[in-house]
């Protein structure tokens, strides 16, 4: 039953307790008649439709006044059972799936369960150079997008707008490049099993050395945007505090991990890809807070772009290289090209299987409706994603679909910190301490 | 055990070229030392550090430049402890289940990658349960951030993990009947029309 008639703030008792619902507005009469119960203790449930949770994370917090007791996560709100609908498709078919997961870092999911098909596959040395330089390259792009939300929607979350405006400017650049190159902006499917969908078009390597350009003195404003911001300094420095020792039995990488003074980057410790051969530094910093996660998030977009000018250098001399494996039994068998109506097979291609040669069209379709087989086997490889060890669990049981596929999404694990960050601080800290773990639920409920 | 032809089908008349192949199939059985690499090393400094090492690993397996250790499902908390505090495998990056409804007795697998970031070296640990038995020890207590990823392997492949702080589901709703990544789960999905032809279900859809 109703007790007073704000139309975004209405209560009723239940057996637990009186329990209000808010949505929008103000509530007055709200804080005014919670106020004048007896009862300190609330439990506040936050979420799952809330604009500063990110996404449909929902948190149930425990509050004594403005002090948080005890934090728990409710997650599952976007489970869309990716990893078992890539039991009924085929290898090649479960990069278009894997990419949805994290949303943000859609590249990283499809490189890492790439490099775990060819590993099973026996032919990871096989992928041409060309190919995996551009698979680094768009990775780091990728890095950099995902960081811009990351400190874009951080800022906005804790109440500064700007910096998110200027973050989802430069973010729209490199998700132009993306455009360019695959022909979607997220959700790419572009990293294949044995290489690329297609390679780079003529104009890409002129166009990201201006992006790069722009990019770097952009980077520069929004730093000093944010860095230079008080109050967000204020709201950061010495919030949602975790050690490494925390970090080590949470099983937390990424960001969080080297705000404590660890330097772990599985691009530099267990190198893949080829990242030996590049030049670049893993910053890290050692307050183990919001404000240190911010900062290195920050600084590893000037060592993407490092990374990114080498790439270029590097594709520069591999010009003309193939972007698939030489195998035809694992290589779709065209190049696509981006057509009118989005992507498509390339016209030769077309020619040839339905003009010239019978046993193309029936290789063509028995690749594309059945698919390869995969040697019998399980491999677990990884991935340094913008947010941690983003790991695939592949096991094949010799057909042309895999047997079970894992993600081991970084998210997922480094969402289990809230609590440890959060109890004992004040509410509105939640929301500066779960920003800096900066959860994706994509990839979280996969 | 060896395998004909690119394709799963056989004498459907595939004129694609393929159907003459024959690919030997990698045989994953116990791997016998040296193990290559690493893997020497960490068998023996796990030997040295417990004792029971002969009763508790059933088998060890290195396939594609990575180790498994088959572990005794009683022995393996004791393992764990062993591999974290002695063996410096800080980290426990996640376990994931597997189904594997022919293999009876052992229908349930759970698979633990390990981290080490002292040693810069990674290990995984395999552990077999029946279905009818599907009970694990929980290691919370030795890595936790396992909490949440034994959770989701208790909701989607029904493994009980004992001990564990608060096993309940993590992805699917609660009151969710059966364990959805199990093989015997149906994928479900509804036949689709497009352009007069009906595109049936996935689960529906030939497999090779």
């Amino acid at each position: 039953m109703s007790t007073f008639t704000d139309p975004y703030a209405s209560s009723q008792e239940t057996t637990e307790g009186r329990v209000y619902s808010v949505t929008g507005g103000d509530w007055d009469s709200l804080v005014t008649e919670i106020g004048a119960t007896k009862e300190e203790r609330v439990v506040l449930n936050m979420g799952p439709q809330h604009p500063s949770t990110h996404g449909v994370l929902r948190l149930v917090l425990e509050l004594e006044g403005e002090t948080v007791t005890e934090t728990r996560c409710g997650i599952g709100y976007l489970h869309t059972g990716i990893e078992k609908n890539t039991e009924y498709r085929n290898w090649t078919q479960g990069v278009t799936f894997v990419t949805r997961m994290d949303y943000l870092s859609p590249l990283f999911n499809e490189t890492a369960y790439c490099l775990g098909v060819e590993k099973l596959l026996g032919i990871t040395n096989d992928v041409t150079e060309r190919a995996t330089v551009i698979r680094v390259m768009m990775m780091e792009f990728n890095r950099i997008s995902s960081h811009m939300v990351a400190l874009g929607t951080g800022a906005l979350e804790l109440g500064a707008l700007s910096p998110m405006i200027f973050a989802f400017r430069e973010r729209e650049k490199v998700l132009d490049i993306f455009e360019m190159i695959s022909g979607l902006r997220m959700n790419m499917a572009y990293v294949r099993p044995g290489g690329l969908a297609q390679d780079l078009p003529k104009e890409a390597l002129g166009k990201i050395r201006e992006t790069i350009k722009d990019l770097r003195h952009n980077f520069k404003d929004n730093e000093k945007l944010l860095i230079g911001n008080s109050i967000w300094i204020k709201r950061t420095q010495g919030i949602g505090y975790l050690d490494l020792a925390g970090c080590t039995t949470l099983g937390i990488t990424g960001p969080v991990l080297r705000a404590t003074g660890l330097p772990w980057d599985l691009r530099k410790a267990q190198p893949y890809c080829g990242y030996e051969n590049y030049q670049f530094d893993i910053p890290t910093t050692d307050t183990c807070d919001v404000y240190g996660r911010f900062l290195i998030r920050m600084q590893e977009l000037e060592q993407s772009l490092r990374i990114i000018e080498q790439c270029v250098v590097k594709l520069e001399k591999l010009e003309g290289e193939p972007v698939m494996v030489a195998d035809k039994k694992i290589a779709w068998p065209s190049q696509l090209s981006v057509g009118g109506d989005g992507m498509g097979n390339s016209l030769n291609h077309i020619r040839e299987i339905m003009g010239e040669s019978m046993e193309a069209l029936i290789h063509h379709f028995k690749l594309v409706t059945e698919g390869f087989k995969v040697p019998v086997g399980q491999v677990y490889t990884s991935v340094e994603s913008p947010r941690g060890e983003m790991g695939v669990h592949l096991v094949s049981d010799g057909g042309t679909r895999p047997y079970r596929v894992h993600f081991r999404d970084p998210s997922f694990n480094n969402l289990q910190a809230t609590a440890a960050m959060c109890e004992g601080g004040q509410i509105a800290d939640v929301i500066a301490a779960v920003a800096s773990i900066d959860p994706v639920m994509g990839g979280v409920d996969r | 055990m060896s395998e004909k032809g690119m394709f799963g089908v056989q004498g459907s008349g595939d004129t694609s070229g393929f159907g003459g192949l024959v690919n030997a199939n990698i045989n994953i059985g116990s791997t016998q030392r040296p193990f290559g690499g690493y893997f020497d090393q960490v068998a023996d400094d796990l030997e040295r550090a417990y004792p029971l090492f002969s009763d508790a690993i059933e088998k060890v397996v290195v396939d594609r430049g990575e180790l498994t250790l088959f572990i005794k499902r009683d022995r393996l908390f004791d393992v764990a402890k062993i591999l974290r505090d002695q063996l410096k495998f800080e980290m426990c990056m996640g376990v994931s289940g597997v189904h594997y409804p022919e293999e009876s007795g052992r229908e349930l697998h759970a698979v633990y990658s390990l981290l080490s970031i002292t040693r810069n070296q990674k290990i995984r640990l395999e552990v077999c349960v029946s279905d009818k038995d599907s009970h694990l020890p929980s290691l919370v207590e030795v890595w936790a951030g396992l909490n949440w990823h034994e959770r989701e392997t208790f909701d989607m492949f029904g493994i009980i993990f004992d001990n564990h702080p608060g096993l309940t589901r993590i992805l699917m709703p609660d009151d969710w009947p059966g364990h959805p990544q199990r093989k015997d789960y149906p994928l479900g999905g509804i036949e689709i029309e497009y352009k007069g032809a009906t595109v049936p279900a996935p689960s529906q859809r030939r497999s090779y």
